[in-house]
């Protein structure tokens, strides 16, 4: 017998686990082994004193499904869980979860510090429609670390951006950020869709709200709508007066101080309370079954995407038609270094390239290609190609579309889970349709 | 709300309803490196109802001031403090955990202030793993990892919080995290562990008590609650099934179902 004694280890489930089981137990559902669709709008209550017990928050519970729903809240725990957050909230789309997050943070008068590449419907909430609500927003280049720090000001309430920039492959330096807004005392919000909880947790670098469309990778099968929100639970809305509809008694719900009752999931419990409330996006049930049906495969999923993106980067980069090639794994790009340490797991599978030949080439690929998608969304299993310029952020004017990292040649490739050589084989379709008009125009 | 013990501040959460003294005083302790906010489910159900929920914070942990205190009968002396410093004459006392040893032993110590006595996860000694000591006093995260894992049944470790949206080990990593774990939950452990009083103070408690133990609990088994309930005349146990160690979160309805009864009706609100 070894004199050695035994080291202790914690036997929590790990990833895969959870991707498959957290959140639900069967026992208490019949014993179906699948998570049971509640398709109802609202829930009996056992007498009088039930309902206002749920009401006030003295039970937990669901009381109407615009607030709360048992196949949601499974979805809800199983995201919490595999991002190490402390609770979550499901909302219709990615779009609605960043609104919920921002006015559950914000009122009239507030202020953001926001990374300027984002997808273009997050652009326009910033830039256009949250302007409307009177919060304000200064846009910073992702990679302009000391410009989140100039960019505060004493209302600002939070800092937001997307992980890796849409689509320009821009990486935040998430650690340092977080310093700033910590030191701000105010939090970090990350939109991590590109990343899912695999290849990133952002807790685990500071950041203190997470924000997925989890219609994209998360779900991966392009069936279902979806958005959440997640907290990490170590923000603390007390230490100063910047959050008073947390800190203090609130009209909105009460009297209640969620930041005293609720600690580390008040940010979840008022955006809940306040927010599914008065705003209502709320997730359908049968979406948020077929997302969790995505997120029980979704190690597996992403190891695939990675290596076909990988793949695909190679090719890009020896391919006579490709001008430039933008992703994280190449060893020229400037966030080379951090994308290894942020993205230990793998470097996603966005991809952007530039093509030679300009628009009228990226027309003419993206109108030949046949196993790749032409479509606005990305992080399906299927191989996905759009034209920013001309698609995704067509709403943008010149000027913003420079501001945001966009050209004209620049093609977005989220890149699917086929076999590698049916994509390549697809993309030399793409490529020699745009060489033609190249061809005649030489001779 | 805010008041001072021996000096010091302290926080206790008044389960969303104000404090009034003419209410009968139910006073929540939490366990070992944890805080008021694990009582969510079981304050705001009684500060509704009637009676003034004080789910504490003790020295040193969440919203409280002070350095955490050493031993579990320094806690006893000071949870009945509390109830002089609000203003009251008796209160009824819950415990969880920790809370048990230190519950048991201000009953004991006070039977004059004491009402009734609730238990959940309760024995009359916790000794601690050396191992387990040491990390927390040596301010290593895996303490506060390990208790987690230990202290939520199977069923818990999947999930199924009751309220949406919730994630049960995490929730608990957090505040377990909130302050210093070799200041909180390091001091509290080796508290726990010095206290050999308990089942001699287990016979001396005359008040109605009750034992919530559940049947997947691996920090203070079914069997070792039972022991302390044994040495209490007339003492109540209830044992949940599927459930560990956290029952007050992991099955909070069942808890708040039981402990309603029994307060209500060994504490009513005629008593006050």
């Amino acid at each position: 017998m070894s004199d050695k004694k035994k080291e202790l280890k914690p036997n929590t489930y790990k990833f895969d686990t959870l991707s498959l089981h957290a959140g639900y137990q069967p026992h208490k559902n019949a014993g179906s082994r699948q998570v049971p669709i509640y398709q109802t709008t609202s829930y009996l209550f056992d007498d009088v004193d039930h309902a206002a017990a749920l009401f006030n928050l003295e039970r937990g519970g669901h009381i109407y499904s615009r607030i709360s729903n048992p196949t949601v809240g499974v979805l809800e725990e199983r995201v919490a869980s595999l991002e190490g957050g402390t609770a979550a909230l499901a909302t219709s789309s990615g779009m609605s979860a960043i609104f919920l997050a921002v006015m559950t943070l914000c009122e009239a008068g507030d202020h953001l510090v926001v990374s300027s590449q984002l997808y273009g419907g997050t652009v326009n909430l910033f830039r256009l429609t949250l302007p409307k609500f009177g919060i304000k927003c200064t846009f910073v280049k992702p990679r302009d670390t000391e410009g989140f720090k100039k960019a505060i000001q004493k209302n600002t309430k939070g800092i937001f951006g997307e992980l890796v920039g849409n689509p320009g492959n821009e990486i935040m330096n998430m650690p340092e950020i977080a310093k700033i807004a910590h030191e701000a005392g105010i939090p970090l919000m990350v939109d991590a869709t590109y990343q899912t909880p695999y290849l990133c947790k952002p807790f685990e670098h500071g950041a203190d709200i997470v924000i997925h469309s989890l219609t994209k990778w998360m779900a991966g099968h392009g069936s279902s709508m979806a958005g959440i929100l997640v907290e990490g639970g170590k923000f603390d809305w007390m230490q100063n007066d910047k959050f008073p509809t947390m800190t203090k008694p609130y009209e909105g719900y009460h009297g209640l101080s969620f930041a005293e009752e609720f600690g580390p999931t008040a940010f979840t419990m008022k955006a809940r309370a306040e927010g599914m409330r008065d705003f209502g996006p709320c997730l359908s049930p049968q979406n948020a079954w077929n997302v969790l049906q995505g997120i029980e495969t979704l190690s597996v999923r992403m190891k695939k995407h990675c290596y076909n993106a990988e793949e695909m980067v190679k090719y890009l980069m020896n391919h006579e038609s490709v001008a430039w090639v933008s992703h994280p794994s190449v060893p020229d790009h400037p966030d080379h270094e951090l994308a290894k340490k942020l993205l230990p797991n793998g470097r996603g599978s966005m991809i952007a390239f530039g093509i030679k030949g300009g628009k009228e080439a990226g027309v003419a690929f993206i109108n030949n290609v046949k196993l790749a998608s032409h479509l606005a969304n990305v992080g399906d299993t299927r191989t996905l190609v759009i034209h920013p310029a001309s698609g995704t952020h067509s709403q943008m004017d010149e000027a913003t579309l420079k501001f945001a990292g966009l050209s004209h040649d620049m093609i977005r490739l989220s890149v699917g889970i086929e076999d590698i050589e049916d994509i390549k084989n697809d993309f030399e379709v793409g490529f020699r349709a745009a060489r033609k008009p190249r061809l005649v125009s030489n001779q | 709300m805010k008041f001072k013990v021996n000096n010091n501040e302290v926080y206790a959460s008044t389960g969303g309803r104000p404090f009034d003294k003419k209410k009968p005083l139910i006073i929540f302790v939490h366990g070992s490196g944890l805080t008021h906010m694990t009582w969510v489910l079981q304050t705001r159900y009684f500060a509704f109802h009637g009676y003034n929920a004080l789910a504490i914070d003790l020295p040193g942990h969440g919203l409280s001031g002070g350095e955490s205190l050493k031993s579990i009968e320094e806690m006893a002396d000071w949870v009945a403090a509390v109830i002089d410093a609000v203003g009251h004459k008796e209160a009824s006392l819950v415990g969880h955990s920790q809370g048990c040893l230190v519950t048991v032993e201000c009953t004991a110590r006070y039977p004059d202030k004491i009402k009734t006595l609730s238990l959940m996860g309760g024995a009359g000694a916790i000794p601690m793993n050396p191992q387990l000591l040491s990390l927390a006093e040596n301010n290593d995260p895996k303490a506060v990892d390990l208790m987690m894992d230990w202290a939520h049944g199977p069923a818990g470790h999947f999930g199924g919080h009751p309220v949406p949206g919730l994630y049960h080990i995490n929730t608990g990593t957090m505040l377990a995290k909130s302050r210093t774990i070799q200041n909180t939950l390091g001091v509290d452990f080796r508290a726990c562990d010095n206290y050999k009083n308990g089942f001699e103070a287990a016979k001396k408690i005359k008040c109605p008590t009750l034992s919530i133990l559940a049947t997947d609990d691996k920090m203070c088994p079914v069997k070792e609650g039972k022991k302390l309930a044994a040495l209490i005349d007339g003492s109540q146990v209830d044992i949940i099934d599927n459930c560990g160690h956290m029952m007050l979160l992991e099955e909070a309805d069942r808890v708040l179902t039981v402990l309603k009864k029994f307060i209500t009706t060994n504490y009513p609100l005629l008593s006050s």
